[in-house]
């Protein structure tokens, strides 16, 4: 019996963490947006704004459920939980701090990917069910995107799992820290197990991993729709994309997903590449930076301090880039990123066998 | 392809450096300066919003904003609504039966005005009607903001006579002119005979 309320209160604590992190998100994206536009942006509502979204969310829970007339209503109904909970789903699987983790799967990263390919299948249910052209049409190229852009993101990171030899998230971020039990080599030729910090990474372990994370971290962004990948949602041209006909509540849970995904992409190639809860901090002879630095709550705080930063890393590209065309997306996917994902996933190949 | 790429990034970069150059700019807010300050335009980074209702930028002296008329100085000569370009004054003028009074700069005012009201969402601000005012009583003022929740309350309403006044002008100068054709017939009637 307590093992139910044990998974239910893990799932509770992580619907809570995603609802806080969007509205959190969106706030901090309208003011980074403004203040990379000169303006100041939402400043009314409670000290610099900081009630704003809270006041948003207010707004959107008492609106009506409009549902179209010539809508399909379940296909219209469905979509929005079906993307937010395949969004949601994919937090199962990740590692928080040593020894917390919601499920620690051997097949996490697998598990991972698979889950968040139904948000596809959302996204098309929500644009064929609205039953309006500007929907369609942003549905059909995120499903285009999303699907293209999966096989870069999805190689890239099969080159890390051939160094890690795992595709347990837990274990592969224990091995790029001072808790690893077999050695850890910077870039292949310094033993950097005892040292541990930023330079057990993975994203250091090997030269051609950093290419993997830049592959990675572009594939990320367009598989959340984020600019400059968002023709999906292309406001200028599509008006909202595949929400369009969404109000209230339902619209909620669609950005909801949107944030929660900006918030995984992010974690995932964190964990993968950037260490995961490790710290950042090296142990530097008398100075055992890292081992003070790693523990529970540490792991906590370095795991979503690197989130965020890459979550801002995310907002800040998105108002600095103009939006991609179609065809310049798709050959951008076909043409430079997935030969340069084999190309780090052949290197990863050799240097397991040479270099390990 | 290759150079592509490179360029690719470098504009990225270029880009990136860029806003986020704006980002840390952002801890500047703006000085809030009037236009004829010299130093006006010296202000090139920071925040540019000024957060309206609370700080306001100052206007000019001679600005061309919302119409305003000092009533004791119009001679309801109708001339501004003359002049206007789209037909945003309506006059109703009542002649005096004596000489009210006399504006500030000396003219003998003869007409009442029994309407003077200035549509403001019509007004394309102009300032004919207040190069053509003979006595200057339309003027532009420096009052930019008039938000309205109905229409009708845009058009401002200048005279200062109630109905029941103007009615009583309008039969004296009524009781005037019968007066004076019964007068004007006095005399002719006898010729006639």
């Amino acid at each position: 019996m307590n093992f139910y309320l044990t998974y239910i209160l893990v799932a509770s604590a992580l619907f809570v963490f995603t609802a806080l992190f969007t509205l959190f998100a969106v706030y901090s994206e309208r003011k980074i947006s403004a203040f990379i536009q000169d303006r100041l942006g939402p400043m009314e509502v409670g000290k610099y704004g900081s009630l704003q979204s809270f006041a948003d969310i207010l707004k959107m829970l008492q609106k009506e459920f409009i549902i179209p007339k010539a809508a399909d209503k379940f296909l219209f109904v469905l979509a929005p939980i079906i993307i937010f909970v395949s969004v949601y789903l994919g937090f199962a699987a990740l590692p928080w701090a040593p020894g917390l983790v919601p499920a620690s799967l051997n097949l996490g990263l697998f598990y991972i990917f698979a889950i968040l390919s139904v948000e596809t299948l959302g996204i098309l249910m929500a644009g064929w069910g609205s039953n309006n052209k500007y929907a369609l049409l942003g549905s059909m190229r995120s499903v285009a995107q999303m699907v293209s852009y999966e096989i870069p993101a999805g190689i890239s990171l099969l080159s890390v799992v051939m160094i890690s030899q795992s595709l347990n998230l837990q274990e592969i971020t224990i091995k790029q820290g001072i808790l690893s039990l077999e050695s850890v080599k910077f870039f292949g030729i310094w033993e950097v197990k005892e040292l541990g910090g930023f330079l057990a990474w993975n994203i250091f372990q090997a030269p051609h991993l950093i290419l993997a994370y830049i592959i990675y971290f572009i594939a990320s962004l367009a598989e959340c729709n984020r600019a400059p990948f968002d023709i999906p949602e292309a406001e200028s041209e599509l008006v909202g994309g595949f929400h369009i006909e969404y109000s209230g509540l339902r619209f909620a849970f669609i950005f909801l997903a949107e944030y929660s995904m900006m918030f995984l992409v992010g974690m995932i190639g964190v964990v993968l590449f950037l260490g995961g809860w490790n710290s950042p901090l090296p142990n530097i002879y008398k100075l055992p930076l890292a081992s003070w630095t790693t523990g529970m709550a540490w792991g906590i705080f370095w795991i979503l301090l690197k989130t965020l930063t890459v979550v801002a890393v995310q907002i800040w590209l998105r108002w600095t880039l103009p939006r991609l065309r179609v065809d310049q997306l798709m050959s951008f996917c076909w043409k430079v990123l997935t030969p340069l994902a084999f190309l780090c996933l052949f290197i990863s190949g050799i240097w397991r066998l040479t270099m390990m | 392809m290759v150079e592509t790429v490179i360029n690719v990034f470098k504009t990225v970069i270029k880009g990136l450096r860029l806003t986020l150059g704006h980002i840390f700019a952002a801890t500047e807010s703006r000085n809030v300066k009037a236009i004829s300050d010299p130093n006006y335009f010296a202000q090139n980074s920071g925040i540019n919003t000024i957060q309206y209702p609370h700080v306001k930028l100052p206007v000019p002296d001679v600005g061309r904003y919302q119409l305003d008329v000092e009533m004791d100085d119009c001679i309801v000569c109708d001339l501004c609504a003359k002049v206007c370009p789209v037909d945003c004054i309506d006059i109703k003028s009542i002649k005096s039966t004596e000489a009210i009074g006399k504006t500030s700069d000396g003219t003998t005012k003869r007409l009442y005005a029994a309407k003077f009201d200035i549509d403001m969402a019509k007004c394309m601000y102009c300032g004919l009607c207040t190069v053509v005012c003979p006595t200057e009583c339309i003027v532009m003022t420096d009052t930019y903001d008039r938000s309205m929740t109905d229409l009708s309350e845009m058009t401002y309403k200048f005279s200062d006579m109630t109905a029941e006044e103007a009615n009583e002008k309008r039969l004296a100068l009524e009781k005037l002119n019968a007066e004076r054709l019964a007068a004007k017939q006095a005399i002719i009637t006898p010729k006639n005979n």
